[in-house]
């Protein structure tokens, strides 16, 4: 039984990283009908600018809010000199993004150097509790509620808010937002910037999470949170922490039990929901 | 004094490789309702696109209140006081009636709530499906929306596109009745295929032919021209 806990709560804690990632990456294609390759970039930005101050100042939580801003300042320069200028373009977009995904990795070993950078919690969340036999990681559990608390927050920020109904409606009809006097050009930023805001922030927190972060890391994650979009339906935020959770359980089960095939799974999953429901299985901008 | 609220002046309008409109010109008056008329396809919803922005003008000029608009981006136009129902209504449909209300308003004031009030009268179901979401409302209901919407703000002038296509009769009545009532409000520049409905309603007509204003006049004038109606309208 505590293995079956213990295989979940590192699933469910893998699938919010995932969800971070992917939820920018579904919200800026609803809104902006952008495929954005670099958007692994900015996660592993988040997570190489927070763990280097979190080293230099002795506090994870400053380390946390400069892995935010880190994405904030990335995701505004990126969507204003790189996106902007290809608005509409898919190829365009999908080659200029590409580019700059190399371009902040690379970037990266220039200021960090090309090797692995080990990262551990601060040790008010290093550790276990012991819960009726079953031993239960504090940090995977701090990841779980702070991907339930973004989750819970960008939901109050998009049902409840005035620029959340504007999100909302530009997913569904963007000229429609502009017709009735809402510059959407400002609605672009501002999601481009929450996007890259997750992004980096799941970065941040996979660093103590994994113990290393390289700078490939971006990368690899971006491919799982591609499938998330996919799986959960493009530009459905909902969808995206379901798939997000479904991708981590499946991943985090099949690697002990069939570790060979933990990432084929994922993509057969995606394959799957592309034969059987191509809209996603919570459907395409919801 | 000039009274033109809208004038547009030889608008030419490019659409990738298509040079859809070709030389639009015509002037709406404060408080009339100006009808497009023309053959599918002649570009009267491109005009209507063209004033609010959504596909600028490439050549000539459009000018609003006497301010040249033909370069401003789509929002700042609507923001000027023009509201726009597009053909195909427009409406965010996974958001409620509510809710696609609630983007539309620009200014939470008590004239907008008098507003509010008026088109809700106007149009109870609106009120009776409030918290429905907009993509399951019935085709009148949707059209009845989407002229709320645009009605909300204290806009001078309105771009009504085809408010009547694909309703059933009894529904073109009362969408009818309503632009009727909104005519005492604020001025209107209205593309209607249904004769009968352009007549009843407009004061003045302009004919657009392959992308081109070919004939104005009062709609009284059209009426009685048989001859005119049947070569541009193709209307027997």
């Amino acid at each position: 039984m505590d293995l079956i806990i213990n295989l979940t709560l590192n699933g469910l804690a893998t699938g919010m990283l995932i969800f971070l990632l992917a939820a920018g990456l579904t919200l800026i294609f609803g809104l902006m009908d952008v495929l954005n390759f670099a958007h692994g970039g900015l996660f592993a930005w988040g997570a190489y600018s927070g763990l280097w101050i979190y080293s230099q100042t002795g506090s994870f939580i400053i380390g946390i809010i400069c892995a935010i801003l880190t994405g904030f300042l990335l995701g505004i320069i990126t969507e204003k000199w790189i996106i902007k200028p290809v608005y509409g373009n898919h190829v365009q977009q999908i080659l200029i993004t590409l580019g700059l995904m190399l371009v902040l990795s690379e970037m990266l070993k220039v200021i960090w150097g090309p090797n692995q950078i080990t990262a551990s919690p601060p040790d008010y969340l290093k550790g276990s509790w012991e819960l009726g036999g079953v031993i239960i990681i504090k940090y995977r559990v701090f990841i779980i509620l702070v991907g339930f608390l973004i989750f819970t927050g960008v939901q109050f920020l998009l049902k409840k808010t005035k620029i959340g109904l504007v999100v909302r409606a530009g997913v569904m009809n963007k000229e429609m937002v502009q017709a009735l006097g809402i510059n959407i050009q400002r609605v672009f930023m501002f999601v481009f910037m929450i996007g890259a805001g997750m992004a980096a922030l799941g970065g941040v927190l996979l660093g103590p999470y994994s113990g290393v972060i390289h700078a490939g890391m971006g990368m690899e994650f971006a491919i799982l949170a591609f499938i998330v979009v996919v799986i959960g339906g493009m530009g459905n935020f909902k969808g995206s922490v379901l798939a997000a959770i479904l991708v981590g359980l499946s991943g985090s089960f099949m690697a002990y039990y069939v570790p060979d095939l933990s990432l084929a799974v994922n993509m057969l999953l995606m394959a799957i929901v592309l034969i059987i429901r191509p809209q996603g299985l919570f459907g395409a901008k919801g | 004094m000039n009274n033109d609220l809208l004038k547009l002046d030889k608008v030419e309008t490019h659409i990738g490789q298509y040079h859809i409109l070709q030389g639009v010109s015509f002037e709406v008056k404060k408080g009339e309702v100006t009808v497009l008329l023309g053959r599918n396809g002649a570009g009267k919803t491109t005009t209507l696109r063209t004033i609010i922005g959504l596909n600028p003008a490439s050549k000539g000029s459009v000018t609003f209140k006497g301010e040249a608009i033909q370069s401003l981006p789509t929002y700042t136009i609507a923001k000027k006081g023009i509201g726009y129902v597009p053909e195909d209504q427009g409406i965010f449909a996974g958001l409620t009636v509510e809710e696609n209300m609630r983007v539309a308003i620009q200014k939470d004031d008590e004239e907008t709530a008098k507003r509010m009030d008026w088109i809700l009268n106007l149009f109870p179901d609106l009120k009776r499906f409030w918290k429905k979401p907009g993509g399951l409302l019935s085709g009148g209901q949707k059209q009845m929306l989407s002229i709320a919407r645009a009605y909300v703000n204290e806009n001078e002038l309105l771009l009504i596109d085809e408010p009547s296509k694909g309703l059933a009769p009894i529904v073109v009545e009362k969408v009818m009745d309503s632009i009727i009532q909104m005519k005492a409000e604020t001025t209107i520049v209205l593309v209607e295929q249904n004769f009968m409905m352009a007549s009843t309603i407009g004061d003045q007509f302009y004919i657009i032919d392959d992308g081109r204003t070919v004939s104005h006049g009062a709609m009284k004038k059209l009426k009685e021209d048989e001859e005119m109606k049947r070569k541009y309208l193709g209307i027997a």
